[in-house]
């Protein structure tokens, strides 16, 4: 079995043993598993206003995913995708409701605005792990809960426009459209899917067909080699984390420029960050396969809100995605037994 | 939770409103010091925990969803046979968290040490899977979104003979915790494990040198195995200690950041059992004024907001190398594969 394959096969692989297992819990919980699901796939694709929920859903999981697996490309774990969103979705808001432009300027200044967020919040961690040699994943997890912090702080005193929330930002900053929502029978469905394909195709072609990528690839497997080789393994390090916290921080502009038109206090995490490293994972850390992933992910959210119609707790759906992430991380077993079954029919 | 901090600043608000002319540094110490001690107990438990796990060489990231798994099971231990076991309900409860702990952590070890996956994704699986298996198990069982509130928590207690002490007795041991005290001689038996017994000589080794350990017959996977376990069961009364202490019941949000934050004080307190208790207490004591500060004179003009991200920038500090640079056990996060250089 080529090597090509089995890295498709072991994603599909994690899959199928998160459905066979949730289902076991179902039946072990005395849930019917098949009306279950009927109830999660009519949930994603029952009309089109699902199917519009469904887009939205996968708009921010896409580029929360992508977040992580540029990072991911370059060897560094970025955890702290959803600290970087937090603080892209309140500039992009600030920008939504401070400025008065015509919408070809404000739109995209306020996505701008959103990626300088990400970027920067991403910085210091890339700046520390460059640096200092500390590792990423500690300073990014403390980086989430002072963004949630600093960010609440500044929502509940510096633009509260009552209830907790800032006001609505102007219309011409919006990525809702009549359209769109009419063509989905008011769903919240809005233009960030393009820029999330768009974005997709940037970190294709970044990392694929540009000298830059290439050193940040290298930087990736080998850092002795990359630095060997004269390349300045600091600077990569950095603009990784950089443009990884970019990726975040329009994340974050998805829901403050889309989905919802304004922040709120949030009283914990969103977890589109953390569901960025499922997507990441199963998406083999390409642009193409997070695509794929979110697009998974983000039917089993949706679906999932559909099936206490059968009498299942969403929850159950959490529980498959945790179980992907964890074959995925054990793929190192899945490998094993494809690579003996493959020997097996080679003989 | 709500109702805990209701009292604790109607506490607050009695005492100050019985001073008159603000609060004397006596009375401020009989309110800070009590809550400080409610707050890290939990704290120090999973932050314990997370140094078992690490000193063998295991990246614990999923010291939340541990703590998750504890408060859940024990506040449904604790709501099930609150009449069969009256006022032990809750330290029974906690040995069932403890339980409860280790075995869910067998799945981060088996991932992280026989699957050689990467630690941190393991961890944030583990993470997923607790918040969302918990929840499932709350509307299977209750069929509503959260538990009812427990009717046996751990209440305030004045310690015998040490209340009397003056001045350290009212500050100390009066309207405390005994889970606070619990904590801390853990912690000091845990510092005795790990630096004073061969089983903590070997635990450490193979979390700085697997292969060295190996050649001197030490079973590094069996090590690595028995510090996540430690972890899970220090991790799952760390939740259990917060459930039915501070929060009373269980829904989605009961413990969020509880386990990162223990997280932080171990790295703060650089590995070491007695550091990560003293980091431990200290982010208890940040939570504790974060909550109670606005009622304290001066402590009002200070938005919270410092308090609340004050543990997470003092650990990136101590990371960095400002306070006194915290390193981390050599073969941390690294898996050990027999045969290879």
């Amino acid at each position: 079995m080529s090597k090509r394959l089995i890295n498709i096969l072991t994603p599909i692989f994690a899959v199928v043993l998160g459905i066979i297992f949730g289902t076991i819990i179902m039946l072990v919980s005395g849930y019917n598993p098949v009306d279950a699901f009927i109830a999660l796939g009519q949930g994603a694709f029952g009309d089109v206003y699902q199917i519009g929920e469904v887009v939205r859903q996968v708009t921010p999981y896409i580029l929360a995913g992508l977040a992580v697996a540029f990072a991911f490309r370059v060897g560094l774990f970025n955890i702290g995708v959803e600290g970087q969103f937090i603080v892209g979705w309140l500039a992009a808001v600030w920008v939504g409701v401070t400025f008065d432009l015509p919408a070809i300027i404000h739109l995209p200044l306020a996505i701008l605005a959103a990626m300088i967020a990400g970027g920067l919040w991403a910085f210091v961690p890339g700046l520390l792990k460059a640096r200092f040699r500390v590792h990423e994943v500690i300073v990014t997890i403390m980086m989430n809960y002072i963004a949630l912090h600093t960010v609440n702080y500044i929502v509940n005193t510096k633009m509260n426009q009552g209830s907790s929330k800032t006001a609505k930002i102007h219309e011409t900053a919006s990525l809702r459209s009549d359209w769109l929502s009419n063509l989905t029978t008011g769903s919240s469905i809005h233009w960030g899917i393009i820029v999330a394909i768009i974005c997709c195709f940037i970190m294709w072609f970044l990392l694929e067909k540009t000298t830059r990528g290439y050193e940040l690839r290298a930087v990736g497997f080998n850092q002795d080699a990359a630095h060997y080789a004269g390349m300045n393994v600091n600077k990569n390090i950095i603009l990784s984390m950089v443009i990884s916290g970019c990726f975040a921080g329009v994340a974050g502009a998805m829901e403050g420029l889309g989905t919802f038109g304004y922040m709120a206090v949030q009283g914990g995490f969103t977890g589109v960050g953390f569901n960025g490293i499922a997507v990441a994972l199963l998406g083999g850390n390409t642009a193409l396969g997070v695509f794929f992933a979110a697009l998974l992910f983000g039917i089993l959210k949706i679906g999932a809100l559909s099936m206490p119609l059968a009498g299942v707790p969403k929850e159950l759906v959490d529980i498959i995605i945790a179980l992907i992430v964890f074959f995925v991380a054990s793929s190192y077993i899945i490998r094993i037994v494809l690579e003996r079954f493959s020997k097996k029919e080679v003989k | 939770m709500s109702g805990l901090l209701f009292s604790l600043s109607n506490t607050v608000l009695a005492t100050a409103s019985n001073g008159h002319s603000g609060l004397s540094l006596m009375q401020i110490l009989m309110i800070v010091v009590p809550s400080t001690l409610l707050w890290a107990a939990p704290l120090v438990f999973t932050s314990l925990g997370g140094v078992f796990s690490e000193r063998s060489g295991v990246v614990n990231i999923g010291l939340e969803g541990l703590m998750v798994i504890g408060a859940f099971s024990s506040i449904v231990f604790n709501l099930t046979f609150s009449d069969t076991f009256g006022s032990a309900t809750p330290w029974i409860a906690l040995l069932v968290a403890m339980a409860a702990g280790a075995i869910f952590s067998i799945l981060h070890a088996v991932a992280a040490i026989t699957f050689r996956a990467d630690h941190t994704v393991s961890g944030v699986a583990i993470n997923l899977l607790a918040v969302g298996l918990t929840m499932f198990l709350v509307k299977l069982i209750y069929d509503k979104g959260e538990t009812d509130i427990i009717k046996h928590s751990f209440g305030k207690v004045d310690i015998p003979v040490l209340k009397k002490i003056p001045y350290i007795g009212e500050i100390f041991f009066q309207n405390t915790y005994w889970t606070s005290f619990v904590a801390i001689i853990v912690a000091v038996i845990a510092w005795f494990f790990i630096y004073k017994t061969p089983f903590g000589l070997r635990l450490r080794s193979v979390g700085e040198h697997p292969m060295a350990a190996d050649t001197m017959g030490i079973n590094v996977t069996k090590m690595r195995y028995y510090g996540v376990i430690i972890s899970g069961a220090l991790g799952g009364i760390g939740g259990g200690v917060y459930a039915q202490s501070i929060s009373q019941n269980f829904n989605h949000a009961t413990i969020s950041g509880q386990g990162f934050m223990a997280l932080a004080a171990m790295i703060f307190g650089k590995w070491h059992p007695l550091g990560a208790m003293g980091a431990a207490l200290f982010f208890g004591f940040a939570q504790s004024i974060s909550i109670i500060g606005s009622s304290l004179p001066f402590l009002s003009n200070i938005p919270n907001v410092y308090l609340f991200i004050a543990p997470y920038v003092l650990t990136i500090l101590a990371l960095t190398g400002f306070i006194g640079r915290a390193e981390a056990p050599k073969a941390d996060g690294v898996h050990y594969i027999k045969g290879s250089r």
